[in-house]
């Protein structure tokens, strides 16, 4: 009995493979309860590799559920998801494995405050991938070159505005190297001068052919570099198209009343 | 171009709301009750300290060797002189007591070294004299390996309350940790266990647990074996407290966001990895102020030894009244100078914590 399970496993992952050669992450029939509140419903969802999406909807539409079901912050009870090849199931080593490739930004950015900027950046690369210090540290530096902070690498994230935190945040996840990078509504605690600062880098990180799942409300950042975006309510897909025609000609209404309300105002 | 911000410069305040004047006016003669507390607390101290301080000090007994020396009014400190071997030391005996000497001074040193070593030995040298200072007093304490061996029930004082205390901090700290992990763990066995156990130890008062450990406790050892009394109150404090400081670190883990666990998480840090490097270091360090408080009462509760036969400090003043030879009635000096060594001591502690805190304050919040 548990060998045809097995097999059927296998066959549909590789069914899947052969429909998508290069998608990293899949998802199939993903289903998650709350208790008895049913928050994720039947999602079906295939990633390419380099592929940039954006997930938007309205608040408790289960989008930010979606994205931390990928690496594993929300556990799921139906369906199946494999990133990179590596099914999330009960194992922790697989767990682990996942997420050692998949970055994630939060909105409340989550560095550690205990440490310095730099130790926010060297803590991964040195405890889960034994990394040298010197190496990582330089890795390290590398990164918050680019987010363009290099300065305020011995201070700590008490110290920093919260758009300089966030971009903090992001080079700690670049600093692990991931395959995947998760953006849980990114700008959406930031006050209106600093989501600017932290858009240029997410742009910036698309343009180098990053794989991005972006959960945000950022439309115009939608618009400018996403290759898909995902309208969610209720739990369910509603709506996937790339941005010209999910803008310029949606097709559910639910899509339409949602895009008049955060245009209109 | 000359639309350039320039803030406006800061002026003084006016005189009426600076000075010491001011600052009786704000603080001392605000309102009429305030007026009245002031003028109060004033008689009070007017009153009753010069007394005291011509019975402590200008009346007191400084010279002397016996009690027929004490011929002024004030303090008789020569009793406190003549019992201070006994008071510091027990009966450990009187040519070995270089070793507890060496022993107290050891532990001194390794507090002090934690303040003044550069940043970089600190950690190194703070766990290593961590692992090694224990071993080195239990060794100049009881002796064996070249030393004279001195049996535990030689040993008194108040160098038993300090290695009581010391002991009692260095155990129950970390099984406190492990009991608070274990309360939060998901693992229903691991957290049964570990709820029962702090509850059982936090429910009963420490001089029945100390009663347990010391007549109860033999019963249940097959029959040669025998815990050393010294060892049965050792245990049976630490469990004690390890309880309380299980408590004191659950309610700093509950203090720290959910997302700093998702963060570490999300970058491949396990379960242990998290805890050390990312939850227990802002937890404990939130918690210092409660981990200083659960030090100072375990230090305090040494004392209750003595209700099983201990001789520590408390313990030795009540022989020494009882003695033959000082039956003058030195109670209040007995019992003043016990309470300034706590005293001493506490406040020393509690001075350091927040010594600690200031240093490990890394600004959570913009300043």
């Amino acid at each position: 009995m548990s060998t045809t399970t097995t097999s059927d496993n296998n066959s549909s992952t590789t069914e899947a493979r052969t429909k998508n050669a290069d998608s990293i992450i899949q998802i199939e029939g993903l289903n998650k309860w709350y208790g008895t509140f049913h928050v994720l419903k039947d999602i079906d969802l295939d990633v390419a590799k380099g592929e940039r999406i954006v997930v938007c909807g309205p608040s408790g539409s289960g989008k930010s559920t979606l994205i931390r079901c990928i690496n594993r912050l929300e556990e799921f009870q139906e369906g199946s998801l494999s990133v990179d090849g590596v099914a999330l199931n009960e194992d922790i080593k697989n767990i682990e494995a996942v997420r050692r490739e998949v970055g994630m930004v939060f909105q409340h950015f989550n560095l550690f405050p205990h440490l310095t900027i730099l130790e926010n950046l060297t803590l991964a690369p040195l405890w889960v991938r034994k990394i040298p210090k010197k190496e990582a540290e330089a890795t390290a530096m590398e990164y918050l070159e680019r987010v363009k902070i290099p300065d305020q690498a011995l201070k700590y994230p008490g110290q920093l505005s919260g758009g300089q935190q966030q971009r903090v945040a992001i080079a700690r996840s670049l600093c692990m190297n991931p395959k995947i990078m998760l953006f849980d509504e990114p700008t959406s605690a930031l006050d209106p001068e600093m989501i600017s600062e932290v858009l240029d880098v997410m742009v910036e990180l698309a343009e180098e052919g990053m794989t991005m799942l972006c959960v945000t409300h950022e439309m115009g950042f939608a618009k400018k570099v996403a290759d898909r975006v995902i309208f969610m309510d209720a739990g369910q897909i509603v709506e996937q198209n790339n941005p010209h025609e999910f803008f310029d000609n949606p097709q559910n209404e639910r899509t339409q009343a949602f895009l008049s309300q955060i245009i209109g105002h | 171009m000359d639309n350039t911000f320039t803030p406006i410069e800061a002026r003084k305040p006016p005189s009426s709301a600076i000075g010491p004047i001011a600052w009786m006016k704000e603080s001392l003669f605000s309102s009429p009750v305030n007026t009245l507390l002031t003028v109060f607390f004033a008689y009070i101290i007017i009153r009753f300290i010069p007394p005291v301080l011509d019975w402590a000090f200008i009346s007191a007994n400084w010279v002397g060797t016996t009690q027929d020396e004490c011929t002024k009014s004030g303090a008789c400190w020569i009793f406190i002189k003549q019992w201070s071997g006994q008071l510091l030391y027990g009966s450990y005996p009187e040519e070995l007591r270089w070793r507890v000497n060496l022993a107290l001074i050891g532990l001194v040193a390794v507090v002090v070294m934690q303040f003044f070593l550069p940043q970089h030995l600190r950690r190194r040298v703070g766990w290593v004299s961590l692992l090694v200072y224990p071993l080195i007093s239990i060794w100049l304490m009881y002796g064996g390996l070249g030393l004279e061996t001195v049996s535990t029930d030689k040993w008194g004082g108040f160098s038993l309350n300090i290695l009581l205390a010391f002991a009692g901090i260095l155990m129950s700290l970390p099984i406190g940790i492990i009991w608070a992990l274990g309360r939060q763990s998901q693992m229903p066995f691991v957290k049964v266990v570990c709820i029962s156990s702090i509850e059982l130890f936090r429910g009963v008062p420490l001089i029945t647990i100390l009663f347990m450990g010391s007549v109860m406790l033999p019963l249940f050892f097959p029959a040669g074996v025998q815990l050393d009394k010294l060892m049965r109150a050792f245990i049976a404090i630490t469990l004690f407290q390890s309880a309380y400081m299980a408590e004191v670190i659950r309610g700093g883990l509950q203090a720290i966001p959910k997302g700093q666990v998702e963060a570490a998480n999300s970058l491949g840090l396990g379960y242990w990895k998290t805890m050390r490097l990312i939850v227990l270091p802002q937890a404990l360090k939130i918690s210092i102020p409660n981990i200083v408080n659960t030090f100072i009462a375990l230090f305090k509760d040494t004392t209750l030894v003595l209700i099983i036969g201990l001789f520590e400090i408390l313990s030795t003043i009540q022989a020494a009244l009882q003695n033959s030879n000082w039956l003058g009635g030195h109670h209040i000096e007995g019992y003043v100078f016990v309470a300034f060594v706590f005293w001493v001591f506490c406040y020393t502690m509690s001075r350091i914590s927040v010594h600690i805190e200031q240093k490990l304050n890394t600004g959570h919040s913009r300043s």
